[in-house]
């Protein structure tokens, strides 16, 4: 870059990643009140706020590939490996939990399901911590 | 264009969905056998993607024929043979659920791909055919825009329509060939969501009682308990006042309606529930007890408890009754009709045959045939018998699906609706022991 400097995510990067941070937790809350009431309408939310977060990861994942190839040779390279795992884990993740969720009555959220979104949740979490904490990096090359 | 489209999802569901077919279970009979359940991540779903007859015609036992005695119909369901002969044939496609999950939009879409793609008809087709040859001098539209007609009977000289949101009452006179009458709304039938949206009908022997065949607003509960008021049951209703009570319940989907009439007992055709494995849970014919209660949601076959539904009801399982003849898992039986003894000779006088519309959420494919159970003293007496089959072509197309059956006592045949090629197919003895006059001929009650 010409002015020396690097960031490690472009701001509408980080707006995308909000998005599953913000589902997955969601979705975690509402198959917690699900188990809690048996109230299909909890499980309902849940496979739609799955469905969205599975939305905005896969851009996440495209991009998090992207910054992995560009980032190659900059300080942040080790930083976008990881990232780019928790981010692929997150959404392979999920998209389990979507199978899940997308079973009748009971069997969409079960215990299977709440596992899932938790792990999904964490990941979630894990990817926002190690991309929101990057330092601006002066005098990078490229 | 739209098979590319949704090969990578057909590739993914064939990837979740793991585990094969396994080996056949004959899940025919009383005392089906029954595995454990087995969900999986993504339910097995194959469908059969329809393939034209392009001439050729179902498979039917030796001695027998079979001809389209209508095409081009716009989704034939449910049939009735009137006294002269005539032939009524209820066409439609009702339902239209809200999506309410990410699931029943990739799911109906999928399922899409092994229908008609021709939009119902909201009417109902007359044929007449007075020399029983199979070709019909006259065809007509007998009602029109009604609303996803199903079940039809006729009750006290009157013509009963059941709309999959009312039932109707039409005056009737002999030969008619056009009603333009409006029809007289006897009650309104539970139409909330209509998941499954079917009403079939049948008229008690002497007419005084209709009944009513209600199916679930779910598979197995997952719109909640609101949604099921008043479905998963056979309603009794009176026609005169419009008076109404469950009759039974706990059937899930209860497709097809029919008296025995040997016994004069009502026996239904029921449609159970999806997603608990290749062969769970099998599809069933059973006599119809009053105050019955069948199992659904709470269990399956009598007392085998469905893990899926909260909070459990032991105490309505320890009365669930168990269903009388499974016909097989997925197979969708929605005809049924009993022989009536003369119209095909003595191999088929005693018991009932049962249209199946065939399976979807199984690794291989069943019902998409029409069978014949042998009953004795008014029960099923041995293994059902193919009795129309060819409906599926060697590499698993579908060029067929049937949906009702009728026997019809004055032509001598059995008649049989197919919705996915929207035909009527007509089965009769290629040699009648003693031909039946072509007219004026009094119909056996």
């Amino acid at each position: 870059m010409a002015t020396g400097q690097a960031r490690f995510l472009h701001p509408l990067h980080g707006l995308l990643l909000a998005f599953p941070i913000a589902l997955f937790a969601s979705a975690l809350a509402s198959d917690i009140t699900y188990l809690n009431t048996a109230v299909v309408q909890w499980s309902h939310f849940s496979a739609w706020l799955i469905a969205g977060a599975q939305l905005f990861g896969a851009l996440i994942v495209i991009w998090a590939i992207a910054a992995f190839v560009r980032l190659r040779g900059t300080p942040f390279r080790l930083r976008a490996l990881i990232y780019l795992g928790l981010a692929g884990a997150m959404w392979i993740v999920g998209l389990l939990n979507s199978f899940q969720h997308s079973r009748d009555a009971w069997s969409s959220v079960g215990t299977t399901g709440l596992f899932l979104s938790i792990f999904s949740t964490l990941l979630a979490l894990a990817a926002g911590w190690v991309a929101y904490s990057a330092p601006i990096v002066t005098g990078a090359t490229r | 264009m739209t098979s590319k489209l949704f090969a990578p999802i057909a590739a993914l569901l064939a990837l979740a969905a793991c585990g094969g077919p396994g080996e056949p279970i004959d899940q025919n009979g009383s005392d089906p056998r029954l595995p454990g359940t087995s969900e999986t991540l993504l339910p097995p779903m194959s469908i059969a993607r329809p393939a034209g007859w392009d001439g050729e015609v179902p498979t039917v036992p030796q001695g027998f024929t079979i001809l389209p005695i209508a095409t081009d119909l716009k989704i034939p369901r449910q049939m009735l043979v009137l006294p002269n002969g005539d032939i009524l044939i209820a066409e439609g496609s009702g339902g239209g659920a809200p999506k309410i999950r990410p699931k029943d939009v990739i799911a109906g879409m999928i399922k899409a791909r092994g229908k008609s793609k021709v939009k119902g008809g909201d009417q109902i087709t007359l044929l007449r055919d007075q020399d029983r040859d199979g070709r019909p001098e006259l065809r007509t539209v007998f009602i029109a825009d009604l609303n996803a007609p199903y079940g039809l009977a006729l009750a006290g000289g009157k013509l009963y329509v059941a709309n999959q949101d009312a039932l109707l009452e039409f005056p009737y006179e002999e030969g008619q060939t056009k009603i333009t009458a409006p029809g007289r709304e006897v009650t309104g039938l539970p139409s909330e969501l209509n998941h499954h949206w079917t009403k079939a009908l049948a008229a008690s022997p002497d007419g005084s009682r209709l009944y009513v065949g209600i199916g679930s607003n779910s598979n197995i509960m997952e719109r909640g308990p609101e949604a099921e008021i008043d479905r998963a049951m056979v309603w009794e209703i009176d026609p005169q006042t419009g008076a109404h009570r469950p009759y039974a319940t706990g059937l899930r989907n209860p497709t097809a309606l029919a008296f025995n009439p040997e016994t004069g007992v009502l026996w239904t055709a029921v449609n159970e529930r999806d997603e608990l494995g290749d062969h769970l849970v099998p599809d069933y014919i059973s006599s119809v007890r009053e105050g019955g209660f069948y199992g659904w949601p709470y269990s399956y076959w009598g007392k085998h408890v469905d893990p899926r539904v909260r909070p459990q009801k032991p105490d309505l399982v320890a009365k669930a009754l168990t269903p009388d003849y499974a016909v097989g898992s997925h197979v969708a039986p929605l005809g049924l009709a009993f022989g009536n003894g003369t119209v095909f000779g003595p191999r088929f006088a005693n018991g009932a045959f049962v249209g199946q519309h065939g399976s979807w959420n199984r690794h291989d494919l069943a019902g998409y045939k029409v069978i014949w159970i042998p009953f004795a003293g008014g029960m099923p007496a041995g293994k059902p018998v193919d009795f129309v089959t060819g409906f599926l072509t060697a590499d698993g197309e579908a060029r067929g699906r049937p949906v009702g059956v009728t026997v019809d006592p004055v032509g001598n045949a059995l008649l049989i609706a197919d919705d996915l090629s929207n035909t009527v197919w007509r089965v009769a003895l290629a040699v009648r022991p003693a031909p039946a006059p072509a007219t004026g001929q009094a119909v056996p009650q």
